[in-house]
């Protein structure tokens, strides 16, 4: 009898020790099941009602101060565009660029780089933290989203403004259409977008804004990860749902799995 | 095994026999017990069902969020002091590769102080049986390959499910009792003494018997207070000052812990104290008897080790 109990014991132990395996395995297998991600995805909604509930909403970012400036602002993802369109603009210095508001405005806007610098600006020393887990403090200039937005006039269903970019991080752009699938773009909500510190910047550290940065316009939401953060900013679109924009998912790295609420 | 020459079976059902399904702490007898031995088998209810239950959510949270952090950390394997660091800035941890002619070999770099950490740390087997650059190996991630984005999702909802079970465990624990009754120590326990005689006891690895291992040793009741308390908090908190959502509403977090990028650091060196944790824990579990322990802490029921050494 005892040794019925050994064996079984023995038996026990070893299903505990393959369930954990197993248990391994599985979790890689689930993490590409779309109903699993889709389960772990509710946690993005639980942090994105949290934040926005309990959280003010008017809560500005921290300012630093000169002396806090990381010594180098590191740039990241895209840091030269490689489509024609961006070196024909770059070749003039941005002269012929211009931004375009358009979407669900009662005033579509078509602004060049001159005009958005004559506009009232804003200066902020703030720390942009990168998904990957680094972080750096620079000191932006440029003009707030919310004056833009007031003067072209967002429609009643508006709901979110989406940020089509200039730079085509994906590689190859599909031929026709103006959202190809590697084409960078971002979206944000209007609590976001009439924050006071999200601003279009256009100076970095006090020199106009590098290619590497997000010349010459880029956004900044300053409580968001830095991937919400478009630059080389060309359109922004306001919508009532982003659903039929590229994957669906509401910007570049939304589409490949990172969260569109990314104030985590 | 034999239980003093009692079938545990036969125990069990006695036991509940007898009991008339309460659960309270009594001693078996055999029906004819041999002279010589007296078959005594004592078996005690040790963990309430809410502890049983919170223990195991615990236990598959921590699993999860430990791997998967490894995941976000191989993202970025640098950490650094302070409110700001990034590649240019100096790092107080880093796990890094480099190429010689033996190919890449991995590195943990403290400061100045580094140490060739090949096959583990840095470079190590890749998901596809080739060695492959990455600060932690693929075995201790989840996902096993390089995927920031899902290892963010296991992250965040494995973080939740243990804040909200750790909040049903503290007041279940509050209510019935168990940190008054079992975990917080007696003054005399906490005498430097008996302390040191316990931290000997168990160096020797001679654990508590019978009316002693009812109860949790002052070494037990130490550490389940430092995780619970100490440890688990700082790791939740450390984790909010990292969420610039959070940062922008409460400061003063972050500031706490001397900035966004020190809070990323002291997150890490709390994972590494649990995992520490986790090894003893399961360490004590084998060396105690791990058929008894794990049983108790699913049924509940654990079986006092007799006095007398046979």
């Amino acid at each position: 009898m005892s040794e019925q109990h050994l064996s079984r014991r023995r038996l026990l132990s070893l299903g505990g020790l393959s369930l954990g395996g197993l248990a391994l395995a599985g979790c890689d297998r689930l993490s590409r099941a779309p109903s699993a991600r889709g389960f772990l995805s509710e946690a993005e909604r639980l942090t994105f009602a949290a934040q926005r509930t309990l959280l003010s909403r008017h809560a500005l970012a921290r300012e630093f101060t000169a002396a806090d400036l990381s010594p180098t602002f590191r740039a990241n993802g895209t840091l030269m565009p490689d489509t024609q369109e961006y070196e024909r603009l770059l070749e003039r210095r941005f002269a012929d660029w211009r931004l375009t508001i358009d979407g669900l405005v009662q005033r579509p806007m078509s602004l060049s780089l001159a005009e958005l610098q004559r506009l009232p600006s804003r200066t902020q020393i703030t720390r942009h933290d990168c998904v990957e887990g680094w972080s750096a403090i620079g000191q932006w200039t440029g003009v707030q989203l919310g004056l833009l937005l007031k003067a072209a006039g967002l429609a009643p269903d508006a709901r979110y403004l989406v940020f089509h970019c200039a730079d085509n991080l994906g590689g190859e752009a599909l031929k026709g259409g103006d959202q190809s699938a590697g084409r960078y773009y971002e979206s944000i909500d209007l609590i976001d977008a009439f924050h006071p510190q999200t601003i279009l910047a256009y100076r970095l550290n006090g020199a106009p804004l590098d290619i590497p940065h997000g010349a010459p316009l880029r956004l900044r939401v300053e409580r968001q990860l830095g991937y919400k953060h478009a630059k080389y900013v060309m359109r922004i679109e306001a919508v009532r749902s982003f659903r039929h924009i590229a994957g669906g998912k509401g910007g570049y790295w939304e589409d490949k799995g990172y969260e569109w609420y990314a104030g985590i | 095994m034999q239980y003093a020459g009692v079938p545990f079976q036969q125990v069990w059902r006695s036991k509940r026999l007898a009991e008339g399904g309460r659960m309270s702490t009594q001693t078996e007898v055999a029906a004819e017990p041999p002279p010589a031995k007296p078959p005594t088998r004592e078996i005690i209810y040790r963990h309430r069902v809410a502890t049983r239950i919170t223990h195991w959510i615990s236990a598959l949270c921590v699993a999860i969020l430990l791997m998967s952090g490894l995941q976000i950390f191989n993202a970025h394997p640098r950490l650094y002091w302070g409110e700001a660091g990034a590649y240019a800035d100096p790092a107080a941890f880093e796990i890094g590769a480099y190429d010689d002619e033996s190919g890449p070999r991995g590195v943990a770099r403290f400061g100045d102080f580094e140490i060739d950490t090949t096959g583990v740390l840095g470079v190590s087997m890749g998901a596809r049986g080739r060695p492959a650059v990455q600060a932690f190996p693929a075995w201790a991630t989840l996902p096993g390959h390089r995927d920031l984005a899902t290892g963010r999702r296991w992250h965040f909802f494995f973080a939740w499910l243990l804040v909200i079970n750790g909040f049903f465990y503290l007041t279940f624990s509050l209510a019935n009792g168990h940190f008054r009754r079992d975990l917080l120590p007696t003054r005399s326990e906490l005498r430097p003494r008996q302390l040191l005689r316990q931290i000997v006891e168990h160096a020797r690895l001679r654990f508590p018997k019978g009316e002693a291992a009812k109860r949790y040793n002052a070494l037990q009741k130490l550490s389940y207070l430092t995780i619970i308390f100490v440890v688990l908090p700082t790791m939740v908190l450390t984790g909010l000052s990292m969420s610039p959502g959070f940062n922008a509403a409460a400061p003063w977090l972050s500031d706490l812990f001397g900035g966004r990028q020190s809070a990323r650091t002291i997150h890490f060196i709390a994972a590494a104290l649990i995992l520490l944790f986790v090894v003893v824990h399961l360490l004590m579990v084998v060396l105690a008897g791990p058929w008894n322990e794990v049983r108790s802490m699913i049924t509940g029921r654990y079986a006092v080790p007799p006095e007398k050494t046979s």
